[in-house]
């Protein structure tokens, strides 16, 4: 299959102006200004096929939102190649702008004094979409989203969740086929990402559009995408399934239990590394291997009355990934 | 970005502009207010001429200044453009970026944006300059067809002429941080040397001939000129020829800085 995103040793660097504090820095940068290479992205490579959710994590400025914002069109790399579904993106044709959209969590397409349905109005005008597939696309937008008391009030009395709605429903008044999400989710409440997060899932199921999603909220990431690709300092460490990269990083299990009275915690140390602890509940680490053991220590000799297991947060294992690459990435080591 | 894509997306964005402008309709009143500095230079130009010209000043009396002051102001509303301001917030704040994903070229969006607030703007200021007219009834104005014809196209190019300074500084926050300052300084010289607080014809020959190369007359005093009957048809068609040669020249300008700007914008972010 023919990839709907093919990235090959794409490169971004940037020039930042840098001085030192104080008055007399400031004045000798007026005459003289240091400038300091920032490498945003260090030659990466991938491929992404059509309909697929795709996952985009790192740390903050490993060059995730510097990615996507390449392969929209509104950064030129400074080498190598990026195609979206054969069109270059720094070229910016009218077929690219019409297949693909960027939707910035901390940006706004919304015409801020106008209700959402003048922007939606707009852009069935801009993107030429035919009445019909726009009057089709709106109502099943606004089914999906739950819109119909939003759009006709001024977007500035919105709330933050209910702008991310309209401004994904703007972003998708043309159906676009590649759909780049930057934190889509930052700021909203844990119902409203859930909201968002199925909409996200429908529309790509629906329509067959491609995703790629950067989000700090990994719940965002478990629940839409079934691939990873996970960025630091410009450069891919890992490019996979997301359960593979869990059971690479952090091959223990936790095993979380409730009791029906209180147990100390020495008790539970003699077991497994005790995580939390508290009167009603615990949280134990324990290898992979050595979960059925512990399993049935812990029911034959402490009063559990609820138990299960899982995997670590992933949470924890991004930041065990990103801590493993440090020393790695200043000694130029291959990633894990 | 073609222009086929523009232009048939052209009425939904003159109706969502002019809903903008209808939007701002406190803020539209405000600039209203702003703009109406002729109306305050009649006053006082009137008074100079009766404490110490003896009624007049040049070839103006009470009525010519009226006739003057009226027209600026008619010109003025109609040609205003403050496109600066949003390009300058838009590539600072890298709005930019939401209007480049559209398959729309962003200086046309902005220029249609400004097309679609005239109406708002002369729906607020023109019944009230065009009663004042009819009341005072200033006998300058210029009763030629050829001259109102040669107006018209004096008006488009003041309107271009202005546009493109706009865009040209708003293109200027992509290599500097306080563009808005270039047009503090370009507002300083239009306000002396456009006609605007001072009929450019009470300017010595030496000015007068200065001010005919700058753009400034050719953004206001041009056009009212003409309506006040200040011009023959020769000489209004001569100075159409050089206020569209700095139309083209201000096209050329702002094309250049958009294409280097962009460029920047691509290689540096926003």
């Amino acid at each position: 299959m023919t990839s709907i995103l093919r990235v090959r040793a794409l490169r971004k660097e940037f020039a930042v102006h840098e001085r030192p504090p104080g008055v007399a820095a400031a004045l000798r940068s007026m005459l003289h200004r240091e400038y300091k290479k920032i490498i945003a992205v260090d030659g990466i490579d991938l491929d992404i096929q059509p309909g697929e959710r795709v996952g985009f994590l790192g740390p903050n400025g490993a060059g995730k939102t510097t990615a996507l914002k390449i392969f929209s069109g509104l950064l030129h790399p400074t080498s190598g190649e990026v195609l979206v579904d054969g069109h270059e993106p720094r070229r910016r044709e009218d077929a690219f702008l019409k297949k693909i959209m960027l939707v910035l969590g901390q940006k706004q397409q919304l015409l801020w004094d106008l209700p959402p349905s003048e922007t939606f109005e707009l852009n069935r005008a801009v993107y030429d979409v035919p009445r019909a597939q726009y009057e089709a696309t709106m109502r099943e937008l606004t089914a999906l989203l739950g819109l119909e008391d939003l759009v006709k009030r001024p977007s500035r009395t919105l709330s933050l969740g209910e702008r991310m709605k309209c401004e994904l429903a703007a972003a998708l008044v043309h159906r676009p086929r590649v759909l780049f999400l930057d934190e889509p989710t930052i700021g909203l409440d844990v119902s409203m990402q859930a909201t968002v997060r199925d909409f996200v899932k429908r529309y790509n199921e629906q329509h067959g559009a491609t995703l790629l999603l950067t989000s700090h909220y990994m719940e965002d990431v478990a629940q839409l995408c079934p691939r990873v690709i996970v960025i630091d300092r410009g450069a891919i460490l890992y490019d996979g399934a997301l359960g593979d990269l869990v059971t690479r990083i952090r091959p223990d299990r936790r095993i979380v239990l409730r009791f029906s009275r209180p147990v100390a915690e020495s008790d539970l140390a003699a077991l497994a590394t005790v995580v939390r602890h508290s009167a009603g509940e615990s949280v134990l680490q324990v290898p992979k291997e050595a979960v059925n053991a512990v399993v049935g220590r812990a029911l034959a000799n402490l009063p559990v009355s609820d138990l299960t297991v899982q995997s670590p947060p992933l949470e924890e294992v991004m930041s065990e990934l990103f801590a493993r690459n440090r020393p790695r990435a200043a000694t130029g080591e291959a990633p894990p | 970005m073609s222009l086929r894509n523009t232009a048939r997306a052209l009425p939904t964005l003159l109706r969502v502009g002019l809903a903008e402008a209808v939007a701002y309709r406190a803020e539209m009143f405000v600039w209203v207010l702003a703009t109406t500095m002729p109306l305050v230079m009649l006053a006082l130009w009137t008074a100079v001429a009766r404490e110490g010209g003896g009624g007049a000043l040049g070839r103006y009396g009470q009525s010519g200044f009226t006739a003057y002051f009226l027209s600026a102001f008619i010109v003025r509303q109609l040609t205003g453009c403050w496109a600066f301001y949003e390009m300058n917030v838009d590539v600072r704040q890298g709005t930019l970026g939401m209007r480049l994903l559209r398959p729309v070229h962003p200086l046309a969006a902005y220029t249609v944006e400004n097309i679609a607030a005239v109406p708002m703007r002369a729906l607020v200021s023109l019944p009230a300059a065009l009663v004042a007219l009819a009341v005072l009834q200033p006998r300058g104005l210029t009763r030629d067809p050829a001259l109102w014809a040669l107006w018209t196209a004096s008006l488009l190019g003041a309107w271009s002429i202005t546009l493109f300074v706009n865009l040209a500084v708003g293109c200027s926050a992509f290599f500097i941080e306080q563009s808005l300052k270039l047009m503090d300084l370009w507002l300083v010289l239009y306000f002396v040397l456009s006609g605007y607080t001072i009929p450019i014809d009470l300017f010595s020959p030496r000015v007068q001939s200065l001010v005919d190369w700058l753009p400034f007359r050719y953004q206001l005093g041009f056009p009212v000129a003409i309506m006040t009957g200040a011009l023959g048809r020769q000489e209004a068609a001569a100075l159409l020829i050089r206020q569209w040669a700095w139309v083209a020249a201000t096209a050329g300008v702002t094309a250049v800085l958009w294409r280097r700007g962009i460029a920047r914008f691509g290689a540096h972010g926003g």
